[in-house]
């Protein structure tokens, strides 16, 4: 395995540089498949039936308590991946422990939320608009889920192979996920919430 | 329902029975004759866990013709049971089954897993590349496509098939108005082969980007590389959609939401709508790299250069562009007004400007050329004539007020199989010929490969050109009978004889197949076309390393360039060479994603679960494998080169 | 070259049966305006298309005659010809401007099937809702107060007004004489515009596949004068039936049934989709603007 000492770990090989490109490709085919959730979300929005409409489920507390940790574990891999670069073992895990423990605390309000909906009478299956809402969200809420398991997976591999060329490969890489959550929950954020409270 | 009715075939016929027996008879003979010949081991090692693209490709084309039989048996009870009116042959439930997997089966497990074959055999030899960016992808690829397609085909003997038309149209595919749980298969077989499909679209757009050999700058790429491009970018953007589609579609049927029903909000038009966003495009997936095979061959047997390479190159991207901006004309009446149907008119018939370029640029190729009449040129002539035919009459339904009266007829139906039958199949044929000898080591047969050429076109227009006709009189597609005074008879029972000419067709290339591996020469060199791009640089069939040097390109015609001008392809000595490692995972993980789409289709949630759990410890295993693949010596590398270069 | 001529040969004749010699194609026999304006363009499209088709196979022809290797010298070489943009220009531009051209006819041609037929603007439009159930079509009168399933009579003296929409699948609404077809679906209505410009028997029938029946789904079209119109709705109401809820209901359950008349429409007590979650009416006579394509935003 030939490796470049003069670009950073993660794409110090030819097989990581042919990674991340790839990577960014499925993100691309991440973008059509959130796209095309919003665009079903917008079309059925108004299409309550019998249900409630958003205004009248939506609450903003555990939204904002969301947005934030999620925008703060955002903010956190980047330092991890920093801390990374400039070989700082200890600081690069620590930061992805508390990176995956706010996606822990994410996924905690959200289950708390969904649990709130159903509460309030508005299940899967009690309209166009709920079914769109909850599998918008639960498509967003089972990509961080799958984050959770990948992340603990890379921070154990590390920890017992230190930082290999395809550990820091990964680690990119996860962190480039990570972000991309993190920007869908922004629209999600925006326009699903902000647009249903109005 | 009682919980084991489910299972059960709903409307079982002789036919079905026959099948059940044979499926049973086919498989236990394969297994008996595996374990007699020892052959698992072999299966095992060679196939079965094969990361090597070459392979990979063989197999793709292995299931697209076995679907391709499975389709086309579909096609001809069709076509015998429209034959003469209120012919009693079938009945409306085996019909409507009927059309719902020929339409499947050979849009998406005939005509996709035949383009995904050349795609992988070709591609990577075309860019002077070792294999794809990521091999065992490529092996989870073609093994989701696999069980995906395998899916699909048991429905009709557990549970029964899809009976909701191939585009499976809400609230008609509901629980409510199609009991049986063939569109769950649907559902799930279309998913687990798209997501496979997706892996491709993802893998082969970072082999284009990234693993040419040097030299080869993005506007030297042969034109079949460059429609693989163009394909898979169309791939990774409309298979989403899909997927978005059938889990919502999914989820009304075993969730009992209401995203497509009739009450509660549901909107059944929001399917039609995300069905045709993926579907359009699809179109474009199916017919761009049979517009690749097309320039390669017309350029190798005109022995002339491709005409006009940057126009044929922009109209692709333009083409790709388009196909995401017409899915609405799928349904001009579905009363959205004058407006919309007036922009998405426009669109549609703009797409006739691009691919007119290449008919124009095939045709420039011709001229000055020295033209030979090998099968591989003349399918790719005979395309020029029918495509054309099937393409004006595109631009014709592409009139939204006139569409009010093809909607929904049979001259819809004679266009879009004048389109892709000439347009991919032609394609299918000409690549199975023409790579043959690059997969086989041996040639087929040309005057058994004529015959079925003459045989193919000529009944393509005998069983479709009727179509029209009928249609303009006022024939409903889908009917599975109609009465003697509608006068359609006539009509039908041509296409009828047409659908059996083409059934010969078929049968002869199947022959020849048979024929040529027993008779034809295993002496054909390595390119045994006088071809120009780099796929024939190498041996045939290709050693599992490609090249034994990696190519050095100068121009867009790099192989011929070689021949003719004496460029240098392969400068420097051998090298080892790094290979990936075989692998079982991929195949078990979408054994394991069968198990998990048979389980769904019957609702049946610990194995669900179980699957789940399953699916995820295979990414977990592949995830902590240390795998760096192996390096070949220079000294094996000689010894197969030279083995090669003297057989 | 054989396959060639063959082609050409059998695309004249098709042609040449569609356009002359068999001029009993119901598409291209329209017995109303907007049948007519879509038969025009039918046939339009067909001329300018042909005209391509034959230039594609001429050059074809041309080419496979003049440049066979047979026909050349053993030792030609063919040349390397990168293409020309004066070439390429032209085979843009022809095609660019016969789809403008198409574009245009396409575009006046939607405004016409879209809006009341013309010649027929001094009446106002007889409505009739067409409604389908699995496996057959209800013809409601409201202003005659008269219902029937799966025969339709018109007058010829006025335009129609279908409003058109489904108790199941999405079926599409064809009487191919008179005029294209269009969805009848459960949540929403739709408009279609047509008229009977002369007397006749003509077939209609559901265009989309929804299910077991379909090949049946076919009703029965007679177009009569005004005064026979009247007199057989002064009939009708004599010698009826009332349609009651339970008859409808009764009806609606998926089979076939022969052709039935009754006084009353079902409209009364099971209202058509009109509400809020349907046509909005930007504009334009006909509903359904919601469902325009709001994806691909």
């Amino acid at each position: 395995m030939k490796i470049d000492h003069t670009v950073p770990l993660e794409y110090s090989t030819e097989e990581n540089r042919i990674k991340i490109v790839g990577f960014w490709i499925f993100l691309g085919a991440e973008i059509m498949l959130f796209a095309t959730l919003f665009a079903s979300y917008f079309t059925l929005v108004e299409r309550t039936g019998s249900g409630p409409a958003g205004s009248d489920i939506f609450d903003i507390t555990p939204v904002l308590i969301e947005t934030i940790v999620l925008l703060t574990s955002s903010f956190t891999i980047g330092l991890g991946i920093h801390a990374m670069r400039i070989g700082k073992l200890m600081a690069m895990l620590s930061f992805f422990a508390v990176t995956l423990a706010l996606g822990a605390g994410f996924l905690g309000v959200e289950i708390y939320e969904f649990l709130h909906y159903i509460h309030v009478g508005a299940g899967l299956q009690t309209s166009a608009f709920t079914a769109i809402l909850l599998t918008t969200l639960g498509t967003h809420g089972a990509h961080v889920t799958f984050g959770l398991f990948w992340g603990i997976m890379i921070v154990w591999q590390i920890k017992k192979r230190g930082l290999t060329p395809e550990n820091a490969n990964k680690s990119f890489i996860f962190s480039l996920y990570w972000h991309f959550l993190d920007v869908v929950w922004i629209f999600i954020f925006s326009f699903i919430y902000l647009k249903g409270m109005m | 329902m009682d919980y084991f009715d489910r299972f059960a075939v709903p409307h079982p016929s002789f036919g079905i029975y026959a099948s059940m027996v044979a499926i049973a008879l086919t498989v236990i003979g394969i297994i008996v004759g595996i374990t007699y010949y020892k052959k698992w081991g072999y299966l095992w090692r060679e196939w079965l866990t094969t990361v090597d693209h070459k392979r990979i490709g063989i197999m793709y084309l292995i299931s697209a013709l076995l679907m391709l039989f499975r389709g086309g048996v579909d096609a001809i009870l069709m076509r015998a049971q429209l034959a003469v009116p209120e012919n009693t042959l079938l009945d409306a439930q085996h019909y409507n089954e009927i059309f719902t997997t020929h339409g499947i089966v050979m849009i998406i497990f005939m005509a996709m897993p035949f383009i995904m074959a050349f795609m992988n055999v070709v591609v990577p030899l075309q860019i002077g590349a070792r294999d794809v960016a990521f091999p065992r992808l490529n092996a989870l690829s073609f093994w989701l496509f696999f069980m995906g397609a395998m899916l699909l085909n048991i429905s009709f003997v557990i549970g029964g098939s899809p009976d909701a038309g191939w585009s499976s149209y809400f609230p008609l595919a509901s629980n409510e108005f199609s009991e049986s749980v063939g569109t769950n298969y649907y559902m799930f077989a279309l998913q687990i082969s798209g997501l496979g499909t997706l892996m491709t679209g993802i893998n082969f757009i970072t082999t284009i980007l990234k693993m040419r050999a040097p030299g080869m700058t993005l506007m030297k790429m042969p034109m079949f590389t460059w429609s693989a491009l163009v394909t898979n970018i169309i791939i990774v953007f409309a298979f989403p959609v899909l997927t978005v589609a059938l889990l919502m579609g999914s989820m009304d049927r075993l969730f009992a939401t209401n995203f497509f029903t009739t009450s509660n909000g549901g909107m059944d038009m929001l399917w039609a709508n995300l069905f045709w966003v993926w579907g359009h495009p699809e179109v474009y997936i199916l017919v761009l790299p049979a517009f690749g095979i097309y320039s390669e061959v017309i350029s190798t047997f005109a022995r002339r250069n491709l005409y006009g390479y940057k126009s044929m190159v922009a109209s692709m991207v333009i083409i790709s562009l388009l196909s995401f901006l017409v899915w609405t004309h799928h349904f001009f009446t579905m009363g959205q007004g004058a407006l919309t149907n007036s922009i998405f008119s426009i669109t549609t018939m703009a797409i006739a400007v691009p691919t007119g370029i290449k008919i124009f640029n095939w045709l420039f190729t011709l001229w000055r050329g020295k033209i030979v009449f090998t099968v591989p040129m003349l399918y790719s002539l005979g395309f020029i004539p029918i495509f054309t035919i099937g393409g004006v009459t595109g631009v014709m339904l592409g009139l939204s007020a006139a569409d009010y009266q093809y909607h929904n007829t049979m001259f819809l139906v004679a266009h879009f199989h004048l389109v892709i039958i000439p347009g991919v199949v032609f394609a299918m044929l000409a690549g199975l010929t023409y790579y043959w000898p690059k997969m086989f080591g041996f040639m087929l047969n040309e005057r058994i490969g004529k015959w079925a050429f003459w045989f193919i076109s000529i009944s393509t227009c005998v069983a479709f050109f009727p179509m029209f006709l009928s249609g303009l009189d006022g024939q409903a597609r889908r009917m599975y009978t109609y009465s003697e005074a509608t006068g359609f008879g006539f009509w039908n029972m041509v296409s009828f004889i047409g659908a059996m000419g083409l059934a010969v067709g078929f049968a002869l290339i199947v022959y020849n197949v048979y024929y040529s591996a027993r008779y034809a020469s295993r002496e054909i060199g390595s390119d045994p076309w006088d071809a120009r791009s780099l796929e024939w640089a190498t041996h045939n069939p290709v050693p599992a390393y490609n090249f034994a040097i990696v190519p050095h390109v100068a121009s867009t015609e790099a192989f011929w360039d070689s021949k003719k001008k004496g460029h240098v392809l392969f400068p420097g000595d051998y090298a080892k060479i790094h290979m990936p490692n075989n692998s079982g995972v991929p195949f078990v993980m979408s054994s394991i994603f069968f198990v998990w789409g048979f389980s769904f289709v019957f609702g049946m949630w610990i194995p669900v679960i179980l699957t789940t759990i399953g699916i995820f410890a295979c990414m977990a295993h592949r995830s902590w494998e240390e795998d760096h693949g192996h390096y070949l010596s220079v000294e094996e590398i000689e010894r197969t080169e030279e083995q090669l270069r003297g057989a | 070259m054989a396959k060639i001529w063959s082609l050409l040969i059998l695309i004249f004749t098709t042609m040449t049966m569609m356009t002359g010699c068999d001029s009993k194609l119901a598409v291209l026999d329209p017995k109303g305006p907007q049948a007519a304006t879509q038969a025009h363009d039918i046939l339009l499209s067909i001329y300018i298309m042909s005209f391509i088709v034959i230039v594609v196979f001429g050059f074809l022809v041309y080419m496979l005659i003049k440049y066979r290797a047979s026909k050349q010298r053993e030792d030609y070489e063919p040349p390397h010809i990168e293409g020309s943009a004066v070439v390429e220009a032209i085979c843009v531009g022809i095609p660019v401007l016969i789809v403008i051209y198409l574009s245009i006819v396409s575009v006046q041609s939607n405004y016409k099937v879209e809006a009341t037929p013309q010649g027929y603007e001094d009446k106002a439009p007889l409505i009739i809702y067409a409604s389908s159930s699995n496996w057959k079509w209800h013809f409601s009168y409201p202003e005659e107060g008269i219902e029937t399933v799966n025969y339709l009579y018109i007058p010829t003296d006025r335009a129609l007004e279908f409003k058109l929409y489904s108790y199941g699948p999405i079926t599409s609404f064809w009487i191919p004489q008179l005029g294209g077809q269009k969805y009848a679906m459960s949540d929403m209505v739709t408009t279609l515009h047509l008229a009977a410009d002369v007397p006749g028997e003509y077939m209609g029938r559901n265009a989309n596949f929804n299910g077991r029946g379909f090949a049946e789904n076919t009703f029965h079209v007679q177009a009569m004068s005004e005064a026979e119109f009247a007199e057989w709705i002064k009939e009708v109401k004599e010698t009826a039936e009332p349609l009651t809820e339970e008859t409808f209901e009764a009806l609606l359950a998926p089979g076939h049934v022969g052709q039935e008349t009754f006084t009353g429409t079902h409209l009364e007590f099971s209202p058509a989709p009109e509400g809020e979650n349907s046509g909005h009416d930007h504009g334009g006579k006909d509903s359904a603007d919601h469902s325009q394509p709001t994806l691909h935003h």
